[in-house]
């Protein structure tokens, strides 16, 4: 940390990355190609694309749980070798365990980390007050709201204090109330943690309310289409935001370069039924 | 509307009815309809029970091969109070109980070891595959002589039957527990941190555990069929061998004496396992607690 050229190195690197998948047949498909992103230190990327453009591929790539077929992904300048424990990830399903309640739950990462029982505790207890769940430290997953378990899957994540943060979709089961109160929770979240965020989604206008780049992928394979810098200044009000004129400007913007994609994908599906 | 009227909705109260009096009213049509299952039981056992003793009795039914009720209370009575014609009654009862009990603990213990081992490693499950397949295509009391000439006519082989009966029900149900086991669930313990051991201990097995107490309740039943079919074969103490002889000797109302005992203590078993159940299994949400008649 010393060398300050170590803080110019990005944060996440995707160079020229294909991943192609072999089925049990032997029948290879590729879900990207020549792909290539890259995410600065504590910036905050939202990756858009159409359903079945190897978004979730780019994410896996990146904890290291799948390996490219070509190509390098780095991560603070060093090529990804099995799952960096600088990573945090965000599911789009629920992955909470539904046999712990919320507290052992949340203090599951540093257990794992082999962190003393006392002081993962303590933190466990620090960061459910912090997304405002400690009257429910000991229910059981199944007993909370949809928007309840978001906010104890980010205490999960965020306690182990991810440098990269991916998010596959999170917020996409939410009814749009919850999701909208959720992205300002992030952002809060986000503000203090100073994490690289990989956010991906389908939703537009979630993306660029909450990042300061939009990364726009091709119809599958999926490749870089475009890349649009979102100059609106932060601290956001997520709520507010989507009825400047600004936003609706971006929005327009780029949904006519995500609109083709959308449109190639859904020929490509209504042919092959 | 004949609809709407036909289904057993909650009726509908006047205007003006306090929600202390609705409550009132639920609570009794809950407890009204619990007496009414209630009765309904006991009513099928005693006309069941009935008919049976009157039809014995009347010689409808021949009570040398059918026995009745009384006969058999009244020997069942005996057994308890003089014991039976092989020594106190206990000394079987606890046989039986001994051979079930160790041959479905260690079946599960080993059926669970051997399922999460199997279902953790790809590789050594698709090699042992038909191995298993085939093992378990043997219809297991075919094993029973084989075992008594292994193991003789005391303990050993009856437990050994009552293992390979529940070996097999629990390693499947283990096995496919641990390759349900959600892979978002396994990937979010990885980042988190978890080594594959604790990704096991912490995912799979509590994953896992709703399979495997599913194959328990019936695993305990075939632990006791494994040991009377080995006392059949051959013993010198046992349930089994209590049925065995009470049909040398043509004493229907002696076997079904020894079948009532036996389904008392695997009622019994089966209570203490879902005792367990609930406990170990206390984070599951709770069934919707369905009172339509």
């Amino acid at each position: 940390m010393t060398d300050p050229l170590s803080t110019e190195t990005p944060a996440i690197e995707l160079i020229n990355v294909s991943r192609r998948f072999i089925s049990p047949e032997g029948k290879s498909f590729t879900a990207i190609r020549d792909f290539n992103i890259s995410v600065a230190r504590g910036e905050f990327v939202a990756v858009v694309g159409p359903t079945g453009c190897g978004k979730s591929t780019t994410l896996n790539l990146v904890t290291g749980l799948a390996s490219p077929s070509a190509g390098e992904v780095r991560i603070m300048g060093k090529p990804v070798s099995g799952i960096d424990p600088r990573v945090g990830f965000v599911f789009q399903a629920d992955a909470l365990f539904p046999w712990k309640n919320v507290i052992d739950n949340v203090v599951a990462g540093p257990l794992f980390r082999g962190m003393a029982k006392d002081a993962a505790y303590a933190k466990a207890h620090d960061w459910l007050a912090r997304v405002g769940l400690s009257r429910f430290e000991k229910h059981y997953p199944h007993q909370l709201s949809g928007g309840m378990r978001k906010r104890v899957a980010l205490a999960q994540t965020f306690i182990n204090e991810p440098e990269i943060l991916l998010m596959d979709e999170p917020f996409s089961a939410l009814d749009v109330q919850t999701r909208v109160v959720m992205h300002d929770e992030l952002l809060n979240l986000w503000s203090v943690s100073k994490a690289s965020v990989v956010f991906i989604t389908h939703d537009l206008e979630e993306a660029i309310g909450l990042a300061d780049k939009v990364y726009v992928l091709t119809a599958g394979p999926g490749t870089v289409k475009a890349v649009y810098n979102i100059d609106i200044p932060r601290p956001r009000q997520i709520s507010e935001l989507r009825y400047t004129p600004h936003f609706i400007e971006l929005s327009k913007t780029i949904w006519g370069d995500l609109r083709e994609e959308v449109e190639i994908s859904h020929n490509r599906a209504s042919n092959a039924a | 509307m004949t609809a709407i009227a036909s289904t057993n909705q909650a009726p509908a109260f006047r205007a003006g009815t306090s929600d202390a009096e609705i409550e009132a009213a639920a609570l009794a049509a809950i407890l009204a309809r619990k007496r009414k299952v209630t009765l309904l039981r006991w009513g099928i056992l005693v006309v069941f029970l009935g008919l049976w003793e009157l039809s014995a009795r009347r010689e409808w039914i021949d009570p040398f091969f059918y026995a009745m009720p009384t006969a058999i209370i009244g020997r069942l009575w005996d057994w308890f109070s003089e014991g039976t014609s092989e020594g106190p009654l206990w000394v079987h009862l606890w046989t039986t109980m001994e051979e079930s009990l160790l041959g479905f603990f260690s079946g599960s213990f080993f059926g669970i070891l051997v399922g999460i081992l199997l279902g953790r490693n790809k590789l050594a499950a698709d090699v042992c595959q038909p191995f298993i397949k085939t093992l378990n295509a043997i219809p297991r009391v075919v094993l029973a002589p084989f075992f008594v000439m292994f193991f003789g006519l005391g303990l050993g082989s009856k437990v050994a039957l009552s293992f390979v009966m529940v070996f097999f029900v629990v390693f499947a149900n283990a096995f496919q527990g641990v390759r349900e086991a959600d892979r978002a669930m396994i990937a979010n313990a990885q980042i988190l941190g978890a080594s594959p051991s604790q990704v096991t201990r912490a995912v799979v097995i509590p994953s896992a555990m709703t399979w495997i107490f599913a194959s328990l309740h019936v695993s305990f039943g075939m632990a006791i069929i494994g040991a009377i079919v080995g006392e059949y074969v051959g013993a010198k103490h046992g349930i089994g061998l209590l049925i065995n002889i009470a049909k040398g000797s043509f004493d229907t109302a002696g076997m079904f004496a020894a079948i009532v005992l036996i389904v008392i203590f695997a009622l019994s078993a089966e209570w203490v396992v879902t005792q367990i159940e609930n406990m170990l299994l206390k984070w599951r949400p709770a069934p919707f607690n369905d009172h339509a008649n």
